[in-house]
């Protein structure tokens, strides 16, 4: 029964389009979806190898500047005499670039951050975030700077009789939900073998780690890589959707949000960025449905953290968790007590 | 020459005040082992308070600065007792998150109460600047930098010639003997917080009247303040005095010479830089891996 | 069949300097093929600080440390541990929050054939590689005997059985040479007749033997040499017998009990 219950969600998900006519709705479902593929990444840099990244949002935002500009075509002076062109490329192939440039990102900045740990590694996290965001800012000739990139194509799939296009809401909606299950199934095999214990274990112990011979720095900088692309490709799809990317896209609330979103749902679980992103997708919507100041909601945000921190240190999915197996605990002990408690050897 | 000099004094200037808010954020990073991100809250709060003072009720100005250091003090106090004792023993991302939490719920309830404009707040110094040979050097900012470098003294001597400070130092070198010592670490933990606060807010109450007073503020002075401590070394306080000019200098000779727009990248660049080639910082002591 | 006298391990004049401070001054002895060596001094003598060195959680100031012919200097732990040469913790010496099963899981990483692709891909080498590291993990469960412990957080395990636990997870990486680090600290005297009877079953299997212990009566039971550390160097070396009547040890112990160091 377990194991079919995921696919119905899906399923259910998938018929969706079918039957909501309203299409505010779905955009949330969309741009929901589309935090909740990069909720999953950073749970995999943050829950499970147990790293305090807090620049995220720039791998998102790196993805999403660079489907856009590869997309659009772009022409640059590096310095005199030295000018890069790019004609305009199809968009499949921008968002494959746009993977792949996070993913490489993500080397990079895996390789020279993970000198150092703890505190240091935080700052050293935020900082980069932030000078990408002042070059995005400022590099005006690439990215148009606060003007923004803007008539981003859509994203167009095959050719003549057969091609189908992704503008319409909800051929998009199809479009994150398959990257949004692809993305989680990535995760649920990475985390279920060898590399992910290996990521667990540097998690819980890294000297002893060590030990057992795991090169922690290689698997901290595999799991940046993995993390940065899944970013990245979910950049690309909110850049081939809302078509205007501007250096906002970069803005340290947005890790926040990110942040939130897997901390409260469970980090080290593969359903928490899913309640997470569930819960902090919607919210927004309910409150301004209310007519809530903006404000107000960041303030409900940050009280609602604090508390999920004090009383859910886990989050929300290990807390049902262990609820449902302490349940499932006592039914067994009042059933057969003497099997659940452990024999001692002689 | 004069472009060259003019922007020293100017570094000079800005680095006393980068220095205030470096060396309380990296006494409560060293000695509490907390990722402060309500620092820089406690920065714009200390200009908020000067605003309210002098501006709404007319408090003398220089009465209002060590007015808005104690609120501000006693507002860290306040955080630390509230939320911070209750997770002494947590791991560093947990307080981390409950910072951020604190942090999202200060700011946006300043920009509840104050809006967004940015306000100014007058003061009492002759509008025209002092002129020495070619440098001019407003009034105000002479106050400025004079007023953070005797705080900063304070501060030097408080934690290296008092007791409170001796017991901040043990704490900071070794939290389980200075325990076994009869060392309060709860005590401490708060004094310490509180006094890193009063910093933050004496150096918004400080640079309000110099620019202006915006809830936005404290992100770019926390920013500063988190390279300030990259840069000296945790725990070091006159690494944080040297971190402080040192970016103080990088950012006005970067703004000048190369490119005004990536001005507040200086800090974060440098930061970059530095923990590729010495992860420890510039000035530390200690080993620090983890 | 090795020879008996192959030297594995051999540590040439390892010295350690915190600024002014020695930890280690020129330390030299060596241990040879299927020997049960065991290291012993008073507290800071500095029998950490070398197990430390030896497997590359620590940088020597001067001195060398060979495994078998490979020199060790500068190489990262994982790198040592994958040579053969395997170390536990006295404290956490185990992954507190996986269960014991997936603790000895951990340890066989090395063990494992699947890459990254094929663990994407779900290929068919990615399901062998699961399904015989799990039987590995069982082997060496019921080696340690703790398979009835097998799906309880390690963490909640009783002190002396954490430290089997411990045991597992090296014994995962398939060494041929242990480093024990006080690994009766904690256990009743039974559970340390247990551990002793285990110790002599791993020497059996061909693995050498290397314990930092401060249970002088487990020690003289197990070992087969003994080597003394004082103030960092070391001040006596030879069977159990030599070291219980060695003046030297016995003026380094005083004050201190004979029996318990």
């Amino acid at each position: 029964m377990n194991r079919f219950l995921p696919w119905l969600f899906v399923a259910l998900l998938a018929s969706v389009p079918l039957w909501l006519t309203d299409f505010y709705f779905l955009h949330i479902l969309i741009t929901t979806g589309i935090f909740i593929i990069a909720a999953m990444s950073l749970n995999l840099l943050l829950g499970y190898t147990g790293q305090l990244s807090l620049g995220h949002v720039a791998f998102f935002g790196i993805g999403a500047y660079t489907s856009a500009l590869v997309s659009l075509g772009f022409h640059v002076d590096l310095f005199p005499g030295f000018t890069v062109t790019l004609a305009p490329q199809p968009a499949w192939f921008a968002m494959l670039c746009a993977i792949a440039v996070a993913g490489l990102t993500g080397y990079a900045i895996g390789k020279l951050a993970f000198r150092v740990r703890g505190a240091y590694f935080v700052i050293v996290s935020i900082s980069f975030a932030e000078v990408v965001r002042l070059v995005a800012v400022n590099w005006v000739e690439l990215t148009q700077g606060p003007m923004a990139l803007n008539n981003i194509p859509a994203l167009t799939l095959g050719a003549g009789a057969f091609e189908i296009s992704f503008l319409r809401k909800p051929a998009f909606f199809i479009l994150v939900l398959i990257l949004g299950v692809a993305s989680f199934i990535v995760v649920a095999r990475l985390v279920n073998s060898r590399a992910g214990r290996a990521m667990i274990a540097l998690r819980e112990n890294e000297s002893l780690a060590m030990s057992v011979g795991i090169d922690v720095t290689r698997y901290l900088v595999i799991a940046t890589i993995i993390s940065a692309a899944m970013a990245g490709m979910a950049g690309a799809l909110y850049a081939h959707y809302i078509r205007i990317v501007d250096p906002d896209i970069f803005l340290f609330l947005y890790t926040v949000t990110m942040v939130i979103m897997v901390v409260t749902g469970g980090k080290g679980t593969l359903a928490g960025p899913i309640i997470g992103g569930i819960i902090f997708g919607f919210i927004p919507e309910f409150l301004r449905v209310m007519e809530i100041r903006p404000e107000v909601q960041w303030i409900i945000y940050g009280v609602l953290m604090i508390l999920v921190v004090y009383f859910l240190p886990q989050g929300i999915v290990p807390a049902i968790t262990h609820y449902l197996t302490s349940r499932k605990h006592r039914h067994e002990a009042d059933v057969l007590p003497a099997a659940s408690t452990p024999v001692p050897r002689p | 020459m004069d472009q060259l000099a003019q922007h020293l004094l100017n570094a000079v200037i800005l680095g006393g005040t980068y220095a205030l808010l470096g060396i309380g954020l990296t006494l409560i990073f060293g000695i509490m082992r907390v990722v402060n991100f309500t620092h820089g809250e406690l920065y714009a709060f200390g200009a908020y308070c000067m605003y309210a003072f002098v501006m709404l009720l007319g408090v003398n100005f220089f009465l209002a600065l060590p007015m808005a250091i104690v609120l501000g003090a006693a507002l860290g106090a306040t955080i630390e007792m509230l939320l911070l004792s209750r997770l002494r023993g947590a791991d560093i991302d947990t307080t981390m998150l409950v910072m951020i939490g604190a942090w999202i719920t200060m700011q946006n309830t300043e920009q509840l109460v104050w809006s967004g404009v940015a306000l100014s707040i007058h003061n009492p110094f002759p509008a025209n600047p002092l002129i020495i040979g070619a440098l001019s050097v407003s009034w105000n900012r002479i106050y400025v930098v004079a007023v953070a470098l005797l705080l900063i003294a304070a501060t030097y001597y408080l934690v290296n010639r008092t007791r409170l400070g001796k017991a901040m130092r043990a704490t900071f070198q070794d939290r389980q003997t200075a325990a076994l010592m009869g060392v309060r670490i709860g005590r401490i933990h708060t004094a310490t917080f509180a006094l890193g606060s009063g910093l933050a807010a004496a150096a918004g109450a400080l640079l309000g009247p110099v620019f202006f007073v915006a809830p936005t503020m404290g992100d770019l002075a926390a920013a500063k303040a988190f390279a300030i401590v990259i840069l000296g070394g945790l725990g070091s306080i006159t690494g944080a005095t040297l971190g402080g000019f040192i970016l103080a200098f990088v950012e006005e000779l970067g703004a000048g010479y190369i490119s005004s727009g990536y001005r507040d990248a200086m800090g974060f660049l440098l930061i970059i830089l530095i923990l590729l080639f010495k992860p420890t910082g510039l000035f530390a002591r200690r080993e620090r891996v983890g | 069949m090795k020879a008996q006298s192959e030297t594995v391990l051999s540590v040439d004049q390892v010295s350690v300097r915190f600024g002014g401070l020695v930890a280690v001054a020129d330390m030299t002895f060596s241990v040879r093929a299927g020997e049960i060596v065991g290291l012993i001094g008073p507290n800071g003598a500095g029998k950490t600080t070398a197990f430390n060195v030896i497997t590359g959680f620590l940088r020597q100031t001067s001195g060398d440390v060979r495994y078998h012919t490979t020199l060790l200097n500068g190489l990262k732990p994982h790198q040592i541990a994958k040579l053969g040469l395997v170390r536990t913790f006295q404290r956490t010496s185990v992954f507190q929050e996986s269960s014991v099963f997936q603790n000895v899981l951990t340890g066989l990483h090395c063990r494992g054939r699947a890459t990254l692709w094929d663990t994407l891909l779900q290929t068919a080498r990615q399901k062998d590689s699961e399904r015989e590291l799990a039987d590995h993990a069982k082997e060496i469960l019921h080696f340690v005997g703790l398979d009835h412990r097998a799906d309880e957080p390690a963490g909640t395990l009783p002190y002396g059985e954490q430290r089997l636990v411990g045991v597992a997870l090296a014994l995962a990486v398939r060494p041929s040479m242990l480093l024990l680090d006080e690994p009766v600290s904690g256990m009743n005297p039974s559970e340390t007749a247990r551990f002793i009877k285990l110790v002599r079953e791993i020497r059996d299997t061909g693995v050498t033997v290397l314990l930092v212990e401060h249970d002088m009566p487990m020690v003289t039971r197990v070992c087969d040499r003994i080597v003394v550390l004082n103030y960092g160097r070391i001040i006596a070396e030879g069977t159990p017998a030599e070291i219980q009547n060695n003046q030297d040890v016995i003026r380094a112990y005083l004050g201190q009990g004979k029996k318990r160091a």
